[in-house]
């Protein structure tokens, strides 16, 4: 196995060194964070006014938690920790339930994220002599800017190609003989159907790797793509509020992910009571970025499920191992790659008058791509025997959906009463989607 | 001069055109004329009965979405070329027709047909002058 290092003194580095670094790292982090209005009250309650505070890495459980909601609250500058002269990078999210989340960079901030995920694809063995094909959306979504940088870092030949039209997509990955992929599953599954269109096969390209993220996949659906095309599959994990994707990164070994210890503290709790759980039991994933001074993040509640590996691996890195992710705490729905919340289409839905008040949102998956159909219950008293007020009513759900989630979906009326009333807690979510 | 139809919303669903019909059938109200409107996933269904009232209070009893919607029924002599006098008629006199279906029965030497215009006192006045006969909702149970 050929194993190569981007740093291999912190890669490799005995676990009681690199707990050492992360209480160093933690001090200097929770100095920024006493910087923000938010953990400026937050920190003192708990006793923690100065970084000196923080004596040892047990310190840390004293910190509550921060949840997605404090972000909103915060917005726009109540974790912001340094002068705005400082920022260089500004990330966000589209922020269609209200408020957004945003996440500010220094220019170090930057720089500490690009080496993690330097570290990351060298991990996986790519460098420099790949040609990388970037299919990930650029813009204010992480995973298209975060690895582009990374990959350059590395000295990659990197193609910034965003998401989206196979054809052209195909045609880039022949003209250039593109070596690597970042893509999610679902769109690499949907290329591979489409190529026969193009009279092509994954013997006429020159693909050697690809990096999964941005959606949960199963090890049967990396086997299953790593043999349609002949490639190897690496998985990758991370989210905006801990800078983007190379939080969590597999190797050559591909033995679930390296999370990069010296960058983010990973606990693993029990979602109900908050309580850490040992390892290999799984739990709600909470991180600390030790690494952006910018706009600092303590205890993080992603709502993602997952376990730690604590057995080391082969490949000598000395960082723990985190299982794929295994669910969700909410019912957070990933379509396309698009993070959705039921709220938000029912937000939309029930500020059209002629939709009912019952409803329904269901999932499959076409041609690698997954489908969102809305159905949706009209009301009565608005119904004037119409059918072009009907198809109107359709487009209208439509494009007001489409401008809060992104998404574009099918829309179908039903008659009020026909769809599944429930008692107690709605069950609306139908997701038909083959597990990934 | 004006009768009132019925629209049902109908979801397509198997069974479901069938039980809306029935329940008409079990009230004793009968359909004069029919037709449905699809969509992929969705329908309307369109009727003339011979008592409108009951059948919608009997829908809304029933949780079925109906309303009441005018429309204008005109007699034509049953031969060729019948429709068309009154197609030429409507249109010389500049009526917009947005959609028509013809009764399902025939009866004495005329047919009759069941229109909906958006300017219905328009066409009624465009319809009486050319000496064709409209009908009113009186004239239902007879026919």
């Amino acid at each position: 196995m050929d194993i190569r290092y981007w740093n291999q003194r912190l890669e490799t580095l005995p676990q009681p060194e690199l707990r050492q670094l992360q209480l160093e790292r933690l001090r200097e982090v929770v100095g920024y964070a006493l910087q923000t209005p938010f953990y400026k009250k937050r920190l003192p309650k708990v006793g923690i006014s100065s970084p000196e505070d923080i004596r040892s890495l047990d310190d840390l459980k004293r910190i509550p938690f921060t949840v997605k909601d404090d972000l909103r609250q915060a917005f726009p500058k109540g974790l912001l920790a340094v002068d705005m002269e400082k920022v260089v990078r500004i990330h966000s999210s589209s922020g269609t339930t209200g408020i957004p989340t945003v996440i500010y960079y220094t220019a170090d901030d930057l720089d500490r994220w690009t080496d993690l995920l330097a570290r990351s694809i060298v991990a996986t063995g790519a460098g420099p002599g790949d040609v990388f094909q970037n299919m990930m959306s650029y813009g204010l979504f992480t995973g298209g800017l975060g690895m582009h940088y990374g990959a350059e870092r590395v000295g990659m030949a990197v193609i910034p190609v965003g998401g989206g039209n196979t054809q052209r997509q195909l045609q880039i990955m022949r003209d250039f003989r593109t070596t690597v992929l970042h893509i999610t599953p679902s769109y690499l599954l949907h290329i591979h159907q489409r190529m026969p269109e193009f009279g092509l096969t994954p013997a006429d390209l020159n693909l050697k790797k690809a990096w999964m993220g941005a959606e949960p996949h199963s090890e049967n659906t990396r086997l299953k793509l790593q043999e349609l095309f002949g490639i190897d599959i690496y998985n990758s994990y991370g989210l905006s509020e801990m800078n983007g994707p190379g939080v969590a990164f597999e190797c050559v070994y591909k033995n679930d992910l390296h999370v990069w210890e010296d960058g983010y503290i990973i606990e693993i709790i029990d979602p109900r009571t908050g309580e850490p759980v040992e390892d290999g039991r799984e739990g709600e994933v909470v991180f600390t970025n030790l690494i952006r001074h910018a706009l600092p993040l303590l205890r993080y509640r992603t709502r993602d499920l997952a376990f730690l590996h604590p057995e080391p691996c082969p490949c000598g890195r000395t960082a723990r191992r985190m299982s794929r992710i295994t669910g969700r705490t909410d019912d957070m729905l990933i379509i396309n790659g698009v993070n959705v919340f039921p709220s938000q289409i029912e937000e939309v839905l029930m500020s059209i008058p002629e939709v009912g008040t019952n409803y329904q949102i269901h999932l499959s998956r076409h041609e690698g791509l997954d489908r969102l159909t809305v159905k949706v219950e009209i009301y009565s008293k608005l119904f004037t025997g119409d059918l072009a007020a009907l198809e109107a009513l359709k487009n209208k759900i439509n494009e007001k959906l489409r401008a809060s989630i992104t998404i574009n979906s099918r829309i179908e009326l039903h008659e009020p009463g026909s769809l599944p009333a429930f008692e107690g807690k709605a069950k609306r979510v139908v997701d038909e989607r083959e597990k990934l | 001069m004006k009768i009132r139809q019925i629209s049902v919303f109908l979801e397509n669903r198997k069974g479901r055109l069938y039980e809306v019909c029935s329940l008409l059938g079990q009230a004793g109200i009968n359909i004069r004329a029919l037709t449905i409107a699809e969509t992929e996933s969705f329908g309307v269904l369109r009727m003339v009965v011979n008592k409108p009232d009951e059948a919608v209070s009997l829908f809304r009893k029933h949780n079925i979405t109906a309303n009441l919607t005018d429309v204008v029924a005109v007699e034509v002599p049953d031969r060729p070329g019948g429709l068309a006098e009154v197609l030429k008629v409507l249109s010389d006199g500049n009526v917009n027709v947005e959609y028509m279906y013809a009764f399902v029965e025939k009866f004495s030497e005329k047919a009759l047909l069941v229109f909906r215009f958006d300017d219905p006192a328009g066409a009624h006045r465009v319809l009486t002058s050319a000496g064709i006969t409209v009908l009113t909702e009186k004239d239902l149970p007879n026919l």
